[in-house]
């Protein structure tokens, strides 16, 4: 029981980064209908860059939120401007060979420039715990996952409740209309796609005490955030946040009951059963 | 207040407007006719900026408007209802009339506007938190243009409001109309509703495949042989 409540526990924790990384992606989805290939590689740049603050500047990780959040805006306004703004409203594929493109020139550029190495952050929370009634909680999950909760509930509330939220909603439905009320359609596809890298950024910062760094690691969380983007329906963010919780809990489970290499099958399993079962996830608009 | 001249425009190499020119004086409600295909909301989005004017000008208070970004022209205070009412059918109806009032001249006085809304369309204060999408037709269209009085234009574009309504809520969405234009906002309606678009309006055109074929005070249409064969077939 005990094995079974800690494995869960643990599994929550990693599925609320998870979670985190999935709502980005929803949300360029969801205003834009862009499914951003290359989302995972934009956490790989936020380990990175995360990497990078705590190795040359001494930043601890956590302090690094603000640094590499900033710098993630500023790599999504260009991206977006350079490159994403040309597929809107274009075919589905033009859009996805743009977007896998760009995964994979990504990957190769960070190749370069810091080599194939698995590189660590060396910070004092790593081996830190939470212990209590035997349970062991790894400090770095509790706060990755608290933190990205943090960030899903205020990007939530940025949609529901904000007036930059109401006009992602708006472009989402109809940019002609969000137009004709005086919406620069223009600019809020520059910010809901900036917002969704920074969203893929800061869960890179929160997993690089907990993962090696190193380019392909993206590949990693690329599957996983689709999985519970559809998991949890299309564009939607409570759905991204369920299914982000599930799939961290299911993987986790499965790693420890089945076998660690095995883990991402119980994923994949539950994947399938719900494509099955109710093909437009947990929290998805039924399309006809 | 609005002035169109010699507009030449149309989708892709299809040209659908040949030479149209007509104004909206300040505090005028104008209405334009004719058949489909006539090009009426073709007409509508190129003042909109929704489709690229291809020659000629349309200029409000003097400003030319094919210069601007579309979503520019809300702040000079031009609402433009589409046909279809236009309403963002996945939001509440509450967060559509705050769109309303997204441009930064409405934000200021946004709540005060949403109270006075409300007094108007009591049916829109009862159904605040419903999707808008759940509404009645006759309930969108007040909304469409609850909503465009959010942001106080000084010009409001309909484009077929009575479309798809019954015989009764097509006789309240024109008396609302009459109500804005008592609010001092000129008014540039589209209709196939011949009768109802001229009773509400001071003057009309006639527009047929791309070109004003008739044009004046309402009266005069009405009592225009060749308006009543067209369109009323009497």
């Amino acid at each position: 029981m005990d094995i079974f409540l800690q494995t869960t526990i643990n599994g929550l924790m990693i599925g609320g980064v998870y979670a985190l990384v999935a709502v980005g992606l929803t949300l360029i989805f969801g205003v834009m209908g862009i499914v951003n290939f290359a989302q995972g590689e934009f956490v790989m740049l936020g380990m990175y860059a995360s990497w990078m603050l705590a190795t040359y500047l001494k930043v601890g990780p956590y302090p690094g939120l603000l640094p590499v959040g900033l710098i993630m805006l500023a790599v999504g306004y260009i991206v977006f401007r350079t490159l994403i703004a040309r597929v809107v409203g274009k075919p589905d594929e033009v859009a996805i060979l743009l977007t896998l493109g760009l995964s994979i020139f990504l990957q190769n550029v960070i190749l370069v420039i810091y080599g194939a190495d698995y590189l660590t952050v060396q910070t004092t929370i790593k081996d830190a715990a939470l212990n209590f009634a035997g349970l062991s909680l790894p400090l770095a999950r509790v706060v990755a996952f608290v933190v990205a909760l943090i960030f899903v509930g205020l990007l939530s509330y940025m949609l529901a409740k904000t007036d930059l939220g109401r006009a992602m909603r708006a472009c989402a439905e109809n940019r002609n209309i969000a137009t004709l009320l005086g919406i620069n359609p223009k600019f809020i596809f520059t910010l809901a796609f900036a917002i969704g890298i920074v969203m893929a950024g800061l869960a890179g910062v929160l997993l690089t005490p907990m993962f090696y760094v190193y380019p392909g690691i993206g590949t990693l969380f690329n599957l996983t955030a689709f999985v519970v983007v559809v998991l949890g329906g299309m564009g939607s963010v409570p759905g991204a946040l369920l299914g982000g919780l599930i799939i961290g809990i299911l993987e986790s489970l499965t790693g420890t009951y089945v076998a660690l290499d095995l883990a991402p099958i119980g994923t994949w399993l539950v994947f399938l059963l719900v494509l099955f079962l109710r093909p437009s996830g947990l929290f998805g608009r039924r399309v006809n | 207040m609005l002035e169109i001249k010699d507009l030449v425009t149309g989708y892709g190499d299809l040209k659908v407007l040949d030479g149209v020119s007509l104004t909206v004086e300040e505090g005028e409600t104008v209405a334009l006719v004719g058949s489909n295909g006539a090009g009426k909301t073709t007409l509508l989005q190129a003042i909109s900026g929704l489709l690229p004017v291809w020659s000629g000008d349309i200029t409000f208070r003097g400003q030319s408007l094919p210069k601007l970004q579309p979503h520019q022209l809300p702040a000079l205070g031009i609402a433009h209802i589409p046909q279809g009412r236009g309403i963002l059918a996945r939001l509440s109806v509450y967060d559509n009339l705050m769109l309303g009032g997204y441009i930064a001249a409405a934000k200021a006085k946004r709540s005060a506007r949403m109270e006075e809304m409300f007094a108007l369309f009591p049916r829109l204060k009862e159904r605040r938190e419903q999707l808008a999408g759940t509404l009645s037709g006759g309930e969108q269209q007040m909304l469409a243009i609850a909503r465009a009085l959010m942001m106080y234009p000084s010009f409001m574009i309909l484009d077929e409001p009575s479309l798809g309504l019954s015989p009764l809520m097509v006789e309240t969405v024109f008396k609302i109309i009459a109500d804005v234009s008592q609010m001092g906002v000129s008014i540039l309606i589209i209709e196939q509703n011949l009768v109802e678009a001229l009773h509400v309006a001071d003057r009309g055109y006639v527009l047929e495949t791309g070109r004003v074929v008739l044009s004046g005070t309402s009266a005069e249409l009405m009592g225009n042989d060749k308006v009543r064969e067209a369109y009323l077939g009497i």
